[in-house]
């Protein structure tokens, strides 16, 4: 304990790295998941092709593979080096974007017809439509999903450290070394890791909860703030992320 | 820039370790089946229920890489790299596939259970005969799901040593200074597995979904 407490600044700096890689990865998925599953979601068949053909290359490729790319093949092919902070970014972005972009696309497509229907009756434009009515519906049943992929890409940012990235595992692995104590120094690591998806957990839980009182639905033993700590069901399909 | 000859050249090594990917999906997934579906059996008995869901909660929320380095790091050295990452893999996604059984177990009436009661039936019949074959054919494509996803994360051992596809892809690469192919290499060996599995799937869930 001592050990772990001493060590602290040195863990929490790279839990700072981990959180660093976490938020850009999902802000980089975030915006992914939204243009490729609103193309998914078109009638015309194009969009829907270039759509299928991202999703299907980034979730077939593991996320491991896609950082080796981005970190050392592409610098010998175009000559441009990415910061290797970046590059895990990037990867996981691409990778976690593609499960998003299912999400999006199948939430789009869940939203009632008739209420497409009573938009075209009101005259309403694609525009006013998707921002005013199929969007806020849509969103209401991505999150639950989109809180599962955030969790995975937290925990795929791990693998950055197989790059060279500083993060929380990398480390765990130089306490490890430095001192030989493997249980201890692996032990905090997983228990920050253990937090800060708590954390995740909890501001998803937030967020799906103002979506759906927005919408004027509460759902049962939704309300209070132990609600908050109950975790969410897992789908299938949504892991796998790294 | 590409270099086809020398592509050709390390076809064999390559496949060699994407044998060796398949094998650890396919043991690490036979270990998620069976584990995962005692651990959403022992989910319904009280306490020891909680204690269990705690435990899988914990491993759920921390990275598989993590844990499969510091298992590695533990484990005495006569256990083989391979066994330790089909070991930590299939735990690993039992805390995955317990939760799709336990939502096909929650998904079975409870008439039927109180049937089961009825009848008098022992508590070994009450599963084997009414609830699990009922619960198992609904989660049949969630199942499925997490086959693909354990393959994908099969690259992860490279960090313990295994010598899978992209431990292949590495050396090779490094010994030969032609690191783009070997990458780019495994990228496509990969949508080669995954896409059709993936399609497969589709069809599997397609065809339970009516029933």
């Amino acid at each position: 304990m001592e050990f772990l407490i001493e060590r602290l600044p040195l863990y929490l700096d790279g839990a700072w790295v981990t959180i660093q890689l976490t938020i850009g990865g999902c802000a980089m998925a975030f915006v992914l998941a939204m243009v490729f599953g609103t193309l998914g979601s078109m009638k015309h068949w194009l969009p829907r092709a270039v759509a299928t053909v991202y999703v299907e290359v980034f979730r077939g490729i593991a996320a491991l593979v896609l950082m080796f790319w981005m970190a050392f093949a592409l610098p010998l092919m175009t000559g441009f080096q990415l910061e290797n902070r970046f590059a895990a970014i990037v990867a996981l972005g691409l990778n976690v974007g593609a499960y998003g972009a299912e999400v999006v696309r199948a939430a789009i497509n869940a939203v009632p017809k008739a209420q497409v229907e009573a938009t075209v009756a009101l005259n309403m434009s694609w525009f006013q439509r998707t921002r005013l009515v199929v969007l806020p519906q849509a969103w209401a049943q991505m999150l639950p999903t989109f809180g599962n992929l955030v969790i995975e890409l937290m925990k795929a940012t791990a693998v950055a450290y197989l790059i060279g990235v500083a993060d929380l595992t990398a480390v765990a692995q130089q306490m490890r070394q430095g001192t030989g104590e493997t249980i201890v120094a692996f032990t905090g690591a997983l228990i920050l890791y253990y937090l800060m998806a708590q954390v995740l957990i909890t501001g998803m839980r937030v967020l799906e909860r103002r979506a759906n009182r927005k919408l004027g639905r509460t759902q049962a033993g939704d309300t209070g703030l132990k609600a908050l700590l109950k975790h969410p069901a897992i789908g299938g399909g949504s892991a796998g992320v790294g | 820039m590409w270099d086809f000859e020398f592509t050709l050249e390390v076809m064999p090594d390559l496949l060699e370790g994407l044998w060796i990917t398949v094998q650890a999906t396919v043991m690490g997934y036979l270990i998620a089946l069976t584990l995962g579906l005692a651990i959403a059996m022992v989910r319904r008995v009280p306490y020891a229920g909680g204690v269990v869901h705690g435990v899988m909660e914990f491993i759920r929320t921390t990275p598989l890489l993590v844990q499969l380095v510091f298992v590695f790091l533990l484990a005495p050295s006569t256990v083989s790299a391979m066994t330790i990452g089909v070991v930590v893999l299939g735990v690993h996604y039992s805390a995955y596939t317990a939760e799709v059984y336990r939502s096909g177990i929650e998904g079975v009436a409870k008439g039927q259970w109180e049937a089961a009661r009825a009848l008098s039936l022992p508590a070994r019949r009450t599963w084997g005969a009414i609830v699990l074959p009922q619960a198992i054919r609904k989660v049949i494509p969630a199942l499925g799901n997490y086959l693909i996803a354990m393959f994908k994360d099969t690259p992860l051992l490279f960090a313990i040593g295994v010598a899978e596809l992209l431990t292949q892809a590495q050396r090779l690469g490094a010994a030969n200074f032609r690191v783009v192919e070997m990458y780019t290499l495994v990228g496509f060996l990969f949508l080669i597995v995954s896409i059709p599995s993936a399609i497969l799937i589709r069809r599997l869930e397609r065809r339970y979904a009516a029933v």
